[in-house]
C-alpha cells in the first residue's frame, strides 16, 4: 500500500478532484450557512439604500473568475435593484461589460422589467487605464466617460444629470477578481474621500486574505469567495422570500461541491504526510541496520 | 537624447501627479495626465496584437518545431479582430438607425460576441479551473509537517478548509452555541486575528517598498526601467 | 503506461463518451444541450426623419420559456432554436474538454485550444480597447465631428476638438513604433510616461492608504472594555494579538538588525504569525479554484450535457 502511495500517478488525484466536486452536482447536495459579520455588514449597506440612490457598481472580474464571483454581481445586483437604486455598471477589465450584460439579462430584464436603461440602470462600459481610471472618475467621471457602452452620449443618458464624479454615489460596490479591482478602489477613492464615498466589495478566496486589514475602516463590507456568495444569497433569500428561486441560489449550490472539495483535501494532506513520516521511518531503520 | 528625455518624461508625469494630491488647483491636471494614461494604456493592446502577430509570423517564416500552431493562433488573431473592428453581424443602436457603426461591438448575437461566448469564455475559464487539480495534486507531494512552522500552516488550512463550508459546523454542532471553539467561529477568529494582522504587517511593508521604490525611479536613481538605451 | 494500453483507454473513453452522448440525444425525453432564442421586432425611425428601419434582436432564451411558448401557441415564432449558437454551444464544451485534456499529458489538441486562446485574447483585448476607448477618447476628443458622424452618433454635440489630445496620440505612435523594424528605442519615451505615472500615482496612494491608514488601524488600546464599561477579554485578547503580531512581523522584514536574542525572538513569533497568515490564503485559495472546476463541470454537466436541471431552466 504505501509503496503505491510513494509512486501513485498524479492523475489518480486528478480522478478523485473531478469526482469530489462532480458528483455533489449531480447529486445537488444542498447545507446550510451561517453567517459571518463581514457578509452581514456589507448586506446592512445595501439594505439601507433609501429608493433612487445612486449605486456605483464596477466589475471587475471575468469569466476565468466568474464561477466564484458571478453569484455575488447577482446578488449586489437583485439586492440593490429590490431597494430602488438605481444602478451605473462599469469596469476596470475589458470583459467586464459583458459580465454587467450579463447579469443585467439575468436579474434586472427578468425581475425588473419595469427598470428602463438610461433612467434606472445604466452600463458605462469599461476603460483602460487600470487605477488612473479611478484616480480620473473619483473627481471628474465624464473625463472618461464621455459615452456608456453603447456609444449613447453621456448627457443624453437622464440618470447621469447630477453625477460628476464618484463622489456623488450613495454607494460604491467592486466586484472584483485581482488588478485592478478593490484594492485600488480603496486606495484610489475610498482612502482619499471617506467621508464623501462609501464602498463594499464582493472578492475572490485569493484576494479575501490580503484586503481583511482594509476592513472596517477603508471597507465597511466585505463578500469573500463562494462562501460569502452563498451567505448573501442566503440573507437574500430570507429578507425577499427567494428561497425558491433558483437563479438567486447558484452560490449556495456550489457550496456541496465545496465541502466535498475541501475534505478531500484535507485527506490529501493527510495522507501525504503519512506517506512522507512512514517513508522517512523505513529510511532511518535501513540506514540504522546499515 | 535616448537616457535624458525618458528621465525627464518619467520625473515630470510622476511630480505633476504627486503635487496634484495635495494642491487642489493642479488636481485638473493630475486628471488630464491620468487621462492621457488611461488612453495610451489601451494604445497598448494594439502593441500587445502587434507584437504576437509579429512573433508568429517569424515563427512560421523560420518553420520552427510547432509552427503550425502559430497559423492557428494568427488566424483566430485575424478573424476574430477582423470581426470586431468591422462590427460584424451588429444592429444599429435603434436610437440611431441610419447610422450603420453606431451598434455596440459585442452586442448579443454578433459575430465578435459568438467569438467571445463560445470560444474565448470556455478557453479561460477552464485554464483557471485547471488549478484546482494542481492545487491538488501539490497538496498531496509537498505539503509536509515538516517543523512547527509548516504544522501552523497546515493548522490553519485545515480549520479555514472546515470552518467555511457546513463540514466545521457538523463537526462541532455538540458544543454550545457560542462556544468560541466551535470550528466556524474559531476559523472567524483566526481570521479576524492573526490573518489581519499578518496581512496588514505584510501592506505595511509592502507599502513602505513601493513608495521608496517610487521615489527612487522620480528622483531618477533607479534608471533600470530605460534600459541600456540601444534598440 | 505502455503506449498500446494508452491507446485502449482512450479509444474506449472516446467510444463510451460518443455512445452517452448520442443515447442521451436519441433516447432520453429532453436530449443534449441546444441553444433557444427569442426575438423582438425592432422598428427605427431616425430623428432626422429618413425611412425607417426594421430588424430581429435575437437574445438567449431557455428550452424551458422555449416550451412554454410552444404550449401556449403550437405556431408561435418567437421563440426558436438557434443554430449558430447551437453549433458555438459544441465547440465551447470541446474547448473545455480540449483544455481538460492537459491533465492526461500535453497533446495536440490541447495545444489547439491554447493557440486559439492566444490569438483570440490579443484581438478581443484590442477591439475592446478600439471600441471603448480609442474612438470615444482619442479620436472623439480630437475629432469629434468625425467620431459622431460615422460610430458615436451619441456623443454631445457641444464637445469641441481638444488638442492637446495630441499628446497622448504622438505617445501613442511613438509607443507604436517598437513594431517597427528600425528606431524602436524611441518606444522609451511613452513607456517613460507609463512608468513616471505609475510612481506618482502608486507614491502618494500607497503611502496615504497602506501605511498611514494601516498605521493607524494597527493602534488600538491593549485592554479593552465593552459598550457597558466591563473588561472584554476576547476583545483585549484579539488586540494584544493584533499589536503584537504587526511589530513581530514587522520586526521579522527587518533586515539591519541581525535576528538574536530579543529581536530574534520577536522576529520568530512573527514568522508564526506569518505561517498562519498564509495557512489562510492557501485555505482561501483552495476555496476559489474549487469555485472555478465546479462552474465549469456545471457548464458540461448542466449547459452541455443537460444532464441535471438545478435552476428549473428546461422545464414548463
Amino acid at each position: 500500500m504505501l509503496r503505491f502511495l510513494q509512486t501513485l500517478d498524479r492523475r489518480w488525484i486528478f480522478l478523485l478532484m473531478l469526482l469530489a466536486v462532480g458528483v455533489p452536482i449531480v447529486l445537488q447536495l444542498r447545507f446550510p450557512e451561517s453567517i459571518t459579520p463581514n457578509t452581514l455588514a456589507a448586506f446592512a449597506e445595501i439594505e439601507k439604500l433609501e429608493p433612487g440612490s445612486r449605486v456605483l457598481l464596477s466589475f471587475d472580474f471575468d469569466p476565468a473568475s466568474a464561477g466564484e464571483i458571478a453569484p455575488m454581481a447577482t446578488s449586489f445586483t437583485y439586492h440593490a435593484a429590490k431597494r430602488g437604486a438605481r444602478l451605473y455598471f462599469m469596469a476596470l477589465l475589458p470583459v467586464g461589460p459583458q459580465m454587467a450584460e450579463d447579469t443585467i439579462a439575468k436579474v434586472i430584464a427578468r425581475d425588473f422589467p419595469e427598470m428602463r436603461y438610461g433612467v434606472d440602470f445604466v452600463n458605462l462600459g469599461y476603460k483602460s487605464g487600470l487605477e488612473a481610471v479611478i484616480k480620473v472618475i473619483a473627481t471628474d467621471l465624464r473625463q472618461m466617460f464621455t459615452t456608456d457602452a453603447r456609444g449613447a452620449g453621456i448627457e443624453s443618458i437622464p440618470m447621469m444629470a447630477g453625477v460628476r464624479s464618484v463622489q456623488d454615489m450613495d454607494l460604491v460596490v467592486s466586484v472584483s477578481a485581482g488588478y485592478p479591482g478593490v484594492k485600488e478602489w480603496v486606495q484610489y477613492a475610498k482612502t482619499p474621500f471617506p467621508d464623501r464615498i462609501s464602498m463594499i466589495a464582493g472578492v475572490t478566496g485569493v484576494q479575501a486574505p490580503p484586503l481583511l486589514p482594509y476592513v472596517p475602516v477603508q471597507l465597511p463590507g466585505l463578500v469573500a469567495a463562494i462562501k460569502g456568495a452563498a451567505e448573501y444569497e442566503a440573507l437574500l433569500a430570507d429578507a425577499y422570500g427567494l428561497q425558491a428561486e433558483p437563479r438567486y441560489q447558484e452560490g449556495r449550490r456550489r457550496m456541496g461541491s465545496q465541502l466535498v472539495g475541501h475534505v478531500l483535501m484535507i485527506l490529501l494532506i493527510i495522507t501525504g504526510n503519512v506517506v512522507y513520516f512512514l517513508t522517512r521511518r523505513q529510511e532511518r531503520q535501513r540506514e540504522a541496520r546499515r | 537624447m535616448r537616457r535624458t528625455i525618458p528621465l525627464f518624461i518619467t520625473t515630470a508625469a510622476g511630480v505633476v501627479l504627486v503635487v496634484a494630491y495635495f494642491v487642489p488647483w493642479m488636481s485638473a491636471l493630475g486628471e488630464t495626465v491620468s487621462t492621457w494614461f488611461n488612453i495610451l494604456a489601451a494604445i497598448a493592446f494594439i502593441l500587445g496584437g502587434g507584437n504576437l502577430m509579429k512573433m508568429n509570423l517569424r515563427k512560421i517564416s523560420d518553420r520552427v518545431p510547432g509552427w503550425g500552431y502559430s497559423v492557428v493562433t494568427l488566424v483566430a488573431f485575424v478573424v476574430t479582430l477582423a470581426v470586431g473592428l468591422a462590427k460584424v453581424g451588429v444592429n444599429p443602436l435603434p436610437e440611431y438607425p441610419s447610422y450603420a457603426w453606431s451598434g455596440e461591438f459585442n452586442e448579443q448575437g454578433s459575430a465578435f460576441w459568438w467569438i467571445y461566448e463560445y470560444t474565448w469564455k470556455p478557453l479561460t475559464a477552464t485554464m483557471f479551473a485547471m488549478l484546482a487539480f494542481y492545487v491538488a495534486s501539490a497538496a498531496f507531494r509537498a505539503f509536509r509537517a515538516k517543523n512547527i512552522e509548516a504544522t501552523l500552516l497546515l493548522g490553519t488550512a485545515f480549520l479555514i478548509l472546515l470552518g467555511r463550508t457546513y463540514a466545521g459546523v457538523w463537526l462541532t454542532s455538540w458544543l454550545p452555541e457560542d462556544s468560541p471553539l466551535r470550528i466556524e467561529l474559531l476559523s472567524e477568529f483566526v481570521m479576524e486575528t492573526f490573518t489581519t494582522t499578518g496581512t496588514r504587517a505584510i501592506m505595511i511593508g509592502v507599502a513602505l517598498g513601493v513608495v521608496a521604490t517610487s521615489l527612487r525611479i522620480l528622483l531618477g536613481v533607479d534608471r533600470s526601467h530605460l534600459g541600456s538605451g540601444r534598440n | 503506461m505502455s503506449e498500446r494500453a494508452k491507446t485502449i483507454l482512450w479509444t474506449t473513453l472516446f467510444v463510451l463518451g460518443g455512445a452517452f452522448l448520442l443515447g442521451r440525444a436519441l433516447f432520453s425525453a429532453q436530449g443534449v444541450g441546444r441553444e433557444y432564442v427569442e426575438g423582438e421586432v425592432i422598428v427605427a425611425t431616425p430623428s432626422d426623419g429618413g425611412p425607417t428601419r426594421e430588424w430581429t434582436q435575437w437574445r438567449q432564451a431557455s428550452y424551458g420559456e422555449f416550451l412554454r411558448a410552444q404550449a401556449a401557441d403550437p405556431d408561435q415564432q418567437a421563440f426558436r432554436l438557434d443554430l449558430p449558437r447551437t453549433i458555438g454551444l459544441w465547440i465551447a464544451a470541446f474547448l473545455t474538454l480540449a483544455i481538460f485534456s492537459f491533465l492526461w499529458g500535453d497533446n495536440p489538441v490541447y495545444k489547439l485550444a491554447e493557440a486559439i486562446f492566444v490569438g483570440v485574447s490579443a484581438a478581443y483585448w484590442m477591439v475592446v480597447a478600439f471600441w471603448s476607448v480609442i474612438v470615444p477618447n482619442l479620436i472623439g476628443s480630437l475629432l469629434p465631428g468625425l467620431v459622431r458622424a460615422w460610430a458615436v452618433p451619441g456623443l454631445s454635440e457641444e464637445t469641441e476638438p481638444k488638442l492637446i489630445f495630441l499628446v497622448p496620440l504622438v505617445l501613442g505612435i511613438l509607443l507604436l513604433w517598437r513594431l517597427a523594424p528600425k528606431g524602436g528605442w524611441i518606444a522609451s519615451w511613452p513607456l517613460a510616461f507609463f512608468i513616471g505615472v505609475f510612481a506618482g500615482l502608486r507614491l502618494v496612494q500607497f503611502f496615504h492608504a497602506d501605511l498611514l491608514n494601516q498605521v493607524a488601524s494597527g493602534i488600538m488600546p491593549l485592554v479593552a472594555f465593552d459598550e457597558a464599561g466591563a473588561f472584554a477579554a476576547g476583545a483585549t485578547l484579539q488586540h494584544v494579538i493584533s499589536v503584537v503580531g504587526v511589530l513581530c512581523c514587522l520586526t521579522y522584514f527587518f533586515f539591519s538588525v541581525e535576528h538574536r536574542g530579543a529581536v530574534g525572538a520577536a522576529s520568530r513569533v512573527g514568522i508564526w504569525v506569518l505561517m498562519i497568515t498564509f495557512g489562510a490564503m492557501f485555505g482561501y485559495t483552495v476555496m476559489g479554484r474549487i469555485a472555478l472546476l465546479v462552474a465549469r463541470l456545471e457548464f458540461l454537466l448542466i449547459d452541455w450535457l443537460w444532464l441535471i436541471d438545478p435552476a428549473g431552466s428546461r422545464s414548463i
